[in-house]
């Protein structure tokens, strides 16, 4: 009730003062010399600090790759660690420039709340995971089978549509809070545990023995994740949208952290006008025309830092699934830069 | 003495003195005088000991004779049989103590804490002398060479570090330092103005102190953090730190008032009319005579109130600052060490942080008021 009011609240300022104040963020971010980016505060693999405090994850190096983009420096970025409560306020007030955790893309947070989702950066969705002795190979058999769940969530009611709709029977054993689910799986009171699969890879490594245990291949709903900006200021909506592009062009063009600097002697015209060897890209927006040359330069393309934080390179081990790019069973698809 | 003639039945020799029954001295005796004094106190004792053989060997394994001492990650601590990993504790405790503050710099961050001990320790040791000196430089120089080790100074070759990457046990003693240190002036204060007869002084202390403890601490934070930027352009936003630096600051001293107030109240008339019988004037009245008894007489609710806010300090983690409780949360989610004791573990140790500064506190407390109470306890 008080983030709906502290949002209305915030609306109301928003259209008192003008959406007019927003505009210039881009002016504004190198006047104070650091991207102010609202991030979670401690989701593994998407943004959590480390050993020394340091911010580490899939979200954050989007907001290193906006750094890079602006700045050359891919260091010159405040982390705001935020909650679900508070963070469209944060957004919506000024307090941050991006918001880049995990946050979903929905209809109503761009009309009524005043954002905009510039990408998805994270096609997340909800799944199952179960025991690997089970042997089961798909959803649709889990017919009859007891399902861990947490309580209250929109992931408690696709769970209801997904078997209603396939005309399956299941046991629903609900919890309040998500450690008391994983626990109970755990303990083998339910067959399958559901939510929304990148968390059902960080909740996997929790368990006693994560290798015996699997997720299934279907998808149950859509959660598309990525970075949202206010609205009003539209180049710096671009300038955010275009670093998720470039790292995905990067990718698709083979551009990668290691050969980016002898990507700059390529003959192929894609990897010259991403790279700024051709054309001036950067100039429309506000920056500089190497600036895709800066993103891959210091965080590399969108598969590095897909692998280094989710993918293969940590623990999670998720797999590229729905984020492969689009020539690659994926759908993760850049327009051009051209 | 010698025996009057005739009189044989004097003794000469006392009698000899009797043990007392075996029942009542010894291991035996204590047992019957403190648990077994009667039915209902046996039948406690005997509920305790089931109670307590129930949970503590249980509890034993678990954190001693099962648990994880040292591991170079959460490999071994997954493990079925694993108790308590200590070893995330380790392995952590720099990111609890000083959470992301450059650890190139933590020097600075230990040498602020060490001299901090030293002069809290020379105020509060009864013993120590030349109290004057000790509080002009905990008051007045320490809180101005903290800042400028903590924040840096480019000048003195020290780097600048933002606030944003302040956190841990540092920033939790911080905050509560803060707060301990300016509620209760702030605290007294209030107190008196709300018992002026200045009406203006009255009305001013009376609203603040309703209004500050009419909403709640977390609302405030949430305001000045999330609500402020919109109404105040952004050069002019205070630090991130220093909003609910001020906010708890602020609220503490609220809570102080009322405090303090009681004991005001609490003093008798005659006090106040010997104060001025003798010529003293209403701050010397004050200062020597009212407030030294008033703040005595309410040393338990001073203290609560401190406990209270060194608790409430973890509220802070609410707008994004990393103090020690959030740093465990964050620690525990770490994939290297993610597994299903650790959550506990950090849990408990972050209890035991808590436990050992409230006990502290508290204990001080009592023995401050034996020291005090002693000329008025016959």
């Amino acid at each position: 009730m008080r983030r709906l009011i502290l949002a209305a609240a915030a609306s109301a300022a928003c259209a008192l003062f003008g959406a007019s104040s927003f505009a210039g963020t881009l002016d504004q971010v190198k006047q104070r010399g650091v991207v102010a980016c609202g991030s979670n505060t401690g989701l593994p693999g998407f943004g959590i600090p480390d050993d020394k405090g340091s911010w580490t994850g899939l979200d954050v190096d989007f907001c290193r790759a906006v750094a890079a983009a602006v700045f050359n420096d891919p260091t010159k970025v405040r982390f705001v660690p935020l909650t679900a409560k508070d963070r469209f306020t944060a957004l919506q007030s000024g307090e941050i420039d991006i918001l880049a955790r995990n946050g979903t893309w929905t209809q109503s947070r761009e009309a009524d709340l005043g954002l905009l989702f510039a990408a998805v950066n994270y096609y997340d969705g909800q799944g199952f995971l179960v025991r690997k002795k089970l042997n089961v190979k798909s959803a649709l058999e889990l017919n009859g089978a007891s399902i861990c769940v947490q309580q209250g969530t929109t992931t408690e009611l696709n769970l209801a549509d997904f078997f209603r709709s396939h005309n399956m029977k299941y046991e629903g054993v609900v919890f309040a809070a998500v450690d008391e689910v994983i626990k109970a799986y755990d303990t083998s009171r339910c067959d399958a545990f559901t939510t929304d699969v990148s968390q059902l890879y960080g909740e996997r490594i929790k368990l006693v023995n994560p290798d015996e245990h699997v997720v299934l291949p279907e998808i149950i709903s859509k959660e598309p994740l990525g970075p949202a900006v206010r609205q009003g200021d539209d180049q710096w909506f671009n300038i955010v949208k275009w670093t998720h592009f470039a790292m995905i062009n990067a990718e698709e063009l083979g551009v990668a952290k290691a050969n980016v600097d002898d990507k700059l002697k390529s003959e192929d015209p894609g990897v010259r006008r991403l790279l700024g060897v051709e054309g001036d890209f950067g100039k429309g927006m506000g920056l500089t025309k190497d600036w895709a040359y800066r993103i891959v330069k210091h965080v590399g393309n969108y598969g590095e830092a897909f692998e280094r934080n989710v993918g293969e390179g940590s623990r999670l081990k998720i797999k590229r699934g729905l984020n492969a790019l689009w020539n690659n069973g994926g759908i993760q698809y850049a327009a051009p830069i051209r | 003495m010698t025996a009057l003639p005739g009189s044989s039945f004097v003794r000469t020799q006392p009698a000899p003195v009797l043990p007392p029954p075996a029942l009542s001295v010894g291991p035996v005796g204590w047992l019957r005088a403190n648990l077994f004094s009667g039915p209902f106190s046996s039948v406690f004792t005997l509920l305790a000991i089931v109670a307590i053989g129930w949970v503590l060997p249980g509890l034993i394994r678990y954190l001693f004779i099962d648990a994880i001492w040292s591991a170079p990650d959460g490999e071994a601590c997954r493990a079925p049989t694993a108790g308590a990993c200590w070893a995330f504790v380790t392995h952590k405790f720099s990111y609890f103590m000083y959470s992301s503050y450059p650890r190139e710099a933590v020097w600075r961050v230990d040498l602020t804490l060490l001299m901090g001990a030293i002069l809290v320790t020379w105020l509060l040791l009864p013993r120590a002398g030349a109290k004057r000196v000790g509080a002009l430089l905990f008051f007045v120089a320490y809180p101005v060479i903290a800042f400028v080790l903590l924040s840096g100074m480019e000048s003195l070759g020290l780097p600048k570090i933002s606030t944003d990457l302040w956190g841990g046990v540092f920033v939790s003693l911080l905050v509560s330092t803060v707060g301990i240190v300016f509620s209760l002036p702030g605290g007294v204060l209030l107190a008196l103005g709300r018992r002026s007869r200045l009406p203006m002084v009255r009305m001013a202390s009376v609203i603040f102190i309703e209004f500050v403890r009419g909403v709640p601490l977390i609302t405030v934070l949430f305001m000045a953090n999330f609500m402020l930027p919109l109404f105040v352009p952004e050069n002019w936003t205070p630090d991130r730190l220093l909003r609910p630096l001020v906010g708890v600051s602020l609220f503490a001293s609220a809570y102080m008032a009322e405090v303090v107030r009681g004991g005001l109240q609490a003093m008798p008339k005659g006090q106040f009319e010997g104060a001025m019988a003798l010529g003293l004037g209403y701050g010397r009245m004050m200062r020597l005579v009212v407030l030294p008894q008033a703040l005595t007489k309410v040393i338990p609710g001073i203290v609560n109130t401190f406990i209270g806010l060194f608790k409430d300090t973890t509220l802070v983690a609410i707008v994004g600052i990393y103090d020690f409780l959030r740093t465990v949360e964050t620690a525990r989610l770490d994939p290297t060490w993610a597994g299903p004791t650790i959550s506990t573990t950090g849990y408990i140790f972050a209890a035991f942080f808590y436990f050992v500064f409230c006990f502290g506190m508290s204990r001080y407390s009592q023995a401050m008021e034996r020291d005090l109470s002693r000329d008025r306890s016959r």
